[in-house]
């Protein structure tokens, strides 16, 4: 919804929450549930709300349990029914600078300073352990934001008596506790209350009326930032951008004005904007994000713009380059199907607010923000926090080239009469075995992203897929590919719960990179050579189905089990071990991981 | 600034706040008056009149706010001074 992308008008959301909500439910959204903690050293309430309105948004309904106020440690630190009961997805923990109980005195020896933070840092670090001992789940942190006075002035922020530097100290602490513990998640306060303005950010007149630490005026903002933590980490990210040329990757028409004549490069200020940006953009590849183009142009003219001398993007960054004069909405729905990823998966990048209006007209969910001036595009896009970073898999790094590895094999098939004929070319080679530790991250996140050759869409943290790896009643299985373009990484997982002499397949997916590649037969085959192994005398498989997954309803018949009861909440199939098993992969080299 | 301007105004806000049409504010109006007017509500409420009248209150004058009368009389003060 345009109302909740930057840059968001903070006071209408807060004013009109009620309504937007409403709204949002009402988009017919497929959303996931998911149980949110708000433990809070300050009052929490429009944190609350605001959290939702941005967590519908990006598609997944909210529950909340907020702690009684500011009781974050008594509620984290120790047993909590309460809490328990609510069985939470994730814990959010708001704490500001108004927690800190004690502050150095000028006189205060170093030693004792130190202790100091250690007592500060203790305190929170109590709260963690327990909460991941208890919960495991993942937990959310707030740094601390600077004072909003400095008793020392300037040496507030090199002597170790400042708050400044004391605060500064102990973010350091809580970042080193984040580099060394999965599943916990600094907000970064302290860059947010910067970017708001820390004056109008920490204005007391909040506090002292109703104990909120921040400006009410800037929750919006915050409960932005959390959300972008929320959503990375339940694998809502972005997954790349489609982006314009003429006016969005360079000042002017390469057509109309001649390549020599675009803006681009270090030479005058209007093209090192541009220059800016598409370092920006091409950054982003590290993250996983996938770069195209959609521009309304010749073909010849855009790839000549792209090898502009001072362009830092070259057509190779690129995975599908549009140029042509169909409309923008057509060209970004072939895109998304060459990709094989549904729109809403893509950010549209173009300066033409009346390109961006047809995008949204589709109302696929496209995120078409308004990037403003060439001088702020990045700064408008950035905050938006599409591919907010939570735990980085190769996979994500090698994505683009995964993706141009795809447009090869496209290429590649349509040499071949047969298709078997090309399976056969791509000399594949699987690994399907047990989840093991270094794939743990991997396969937690395609739980939460896989929405289309999902068959129960059950969605799983990493602790959770931990628990389950390391639990003997569960079979698990993951598979990885490889064929001569390249390794697609782990693309296919499987979670059945072993009950007496049945296996119930909790949960079926694969990533639709290797859709049509044999690898689901190949995954099948192997399980049920392991249900055999272990004595087990049926196979359940369940669909449940969503507004996305309607291209595996028939998976459980075409792999020859039967069904066994069908309504509207999906359909239960099984398959007798004592039946002959034909093994259905054909063109995949398997080898036991 | 009228006072009856004000009074629409701020009835325009009470309603898109607590998403009800039918909220039509009198003077003697209070939080005893509408249901969902707590105390964290009453934050809001203060945010959303300082943003749409462009004027910031102190914290007396947020604690003297017992009814919409006095939130009215509070803005004309503030506005008013503003104007002059």
């Amino acid at each position: 919804m345009k109302e909740l992308e930057y840059p968001f008008d903070a006071q209408y959301l807060l004013t009109h929450r009620r309504q937007i909500r409403k709204a949002l439910k009402a988009q017919g959204t497929a959303f996931v549930d998911k149980r949110v903690a708000i433990l809070g050293g300050s009052t929490t309430a429009a944190i609350g709300w605001m959290m939702e309105l941005f967590l519908l948004n990006q598609g997944i309904r909210p529950e909340f349990y907020e702690s009684g106020y500011n009781r974050y440690y008594e509620e984290g630190a120790f047993p909590n029914a309460g809490l328990e009961e609510f069985r939470p997805d994730i814990i959010y923990i708001h704490t500001t600078n108004r927690n800190i109980s004690r502050y150095p005195q000028i006189n205060d020896s170093p030693e004792a300073v130190d202790r100091m933070l250690s007592e500060e840092f203790g305190k929170l670090e109590k709260v963690w352990g327990n909460l991941k001992d208890t919960y495991r789940c993942p937990v959310i942190q707030n740094n601390f934001e600077l004072p909003f006075y400095r008793l020392l002035g300037n040496k507030d922020a090199s002597d170790i008596h400042g708050a400044v530097n004391f605060l500064t100290r102990l973010n350091l602490k809580l970042y080193g506790y984040a580099q060394a513990h999965e599943g916990f998640y600094i907000c970064d306060l302290n860059y947010i209350s910067a970017d708001y303005g820390l004056k109008e950010w920490s204005d007391p007149f909040y506090w002292y009326m109703y104990k909120y630490a921040v400006n009410v005026d800037a929750v919006p903002f915050l409960a932005s930032n959390v959300s972008n933590i929320i959503k990375s980490v339940f694998g809502k990210n972005k997954k790349g951008f489609v982006v314009d040329l003429d006016n969005t990757l360079w000042g002017g028409v390469v057509g109309d004005d001649g390549v020599e004549n675009i803006k681009i490069g270090s030479e005058e200020a209007g093209g090192q904007a541009y220059l800016e940006f598409q370092g920006y953009l091409k950054a982003h590849k590290q993250l996983g994000a996938v770069l195209n183009v959609a521009s309304k142009n010749d073909r010849g003219n855009a790839l000549a713009g792209l090898v502009h001398p001072d362009s830092r993007l070259h057509p190779d960054d690129f995975v599908e380059i549009k140029a042509n004069w169909e409309p923008k909405d057509r060209n970004f729905e072939e895109i998304a199907r060459s990709l094989n990823v549904l729109p809403d998966s893509l950010v549209f990048v173009d300066d033409n607010p009346a390109e961006r209006h047809i995008i949204e007209g589709r109302q696929w969910g496209v995120s078409a923000p308004d990037i403003g001036e060439p001088h702020h595009f990045i700064q408008n896009i950035d905050r938006n926090g599409y591919f907010e970073v939570t735990t980085v898999s190769s996979e994500d790094q090698n994505r683009n080239e995964m993706y141009k590895k795809d447009a090869e094999r496209r290429k590649h098939q349509s040499g071949f009469a047969d298709y078997g004929e090309y399976l056969k070319s791509l000399g594949m080679e699987a690994a399907i075995g047990p989840f093991e530790p270094v794939y743990m991250a991997r396969i937690a996140q395609l739980t939460n992203k896989t929405n289309q050759f999902n068959l129960t869409t059950k969605r799983h943290t990493q602790a959770e897929i931990e628990a389950i790896a390391g639990d003997p009643s569960f079979i698990t299985l993951c598979g990885r590919l490889k064929d001569r373009f390249g390794d697609n990484g782990v693309v296919s997982v499987i979670i059945g719960r072993v009950t007496g002499t049945e296996c119930h397949i909790d949960l079926w997916l694969m990533s639709c990179r290797v859709l049509k590649r044999d690898m689901e037969c190949a995954m099948m085959d192997e399980l049920v050579r392991r249900c055999r192994e272990r004595g087990l005398q049926k196979i359940y498989g369940y669909y449940l189905p969503t507004g996305k997954n309607g291209m595996v309803r028939e998976f459980y018949k075409q792999q020859g089990f039967k069904m066994e009861a069908v309504g509207q909440e999906g359909s239960i199939w099984s398959y007798g071990l004592a039946e002959p098993w034909e093994t259905k992969n054909k063109y995949i080299k398997v080898e036991e991981a | 600034m009228k006072r009856e301007e004000v009074f629409e105004r701020l009835n325009e806000i009470f309603r898109s706040n607590f998403d009800d049409e039918g909220i039509t504010l009198t003077d003697r109006t209070s939080s005893e008056d509408i249901e969902d007017w707590d105390s964290l509500e009453q934050v809001n409420l203060v945010v959303a009149i300082q943003g749409a009248f462009h004027v910031k209150f102190n914290i007396d004058e947020v604690n003297a706010m017992g009814n919409v009368g006095e939130m009215v009389d509070a803005i004309l003060q503030k506005a008013g001074a503003k104007d002059e």
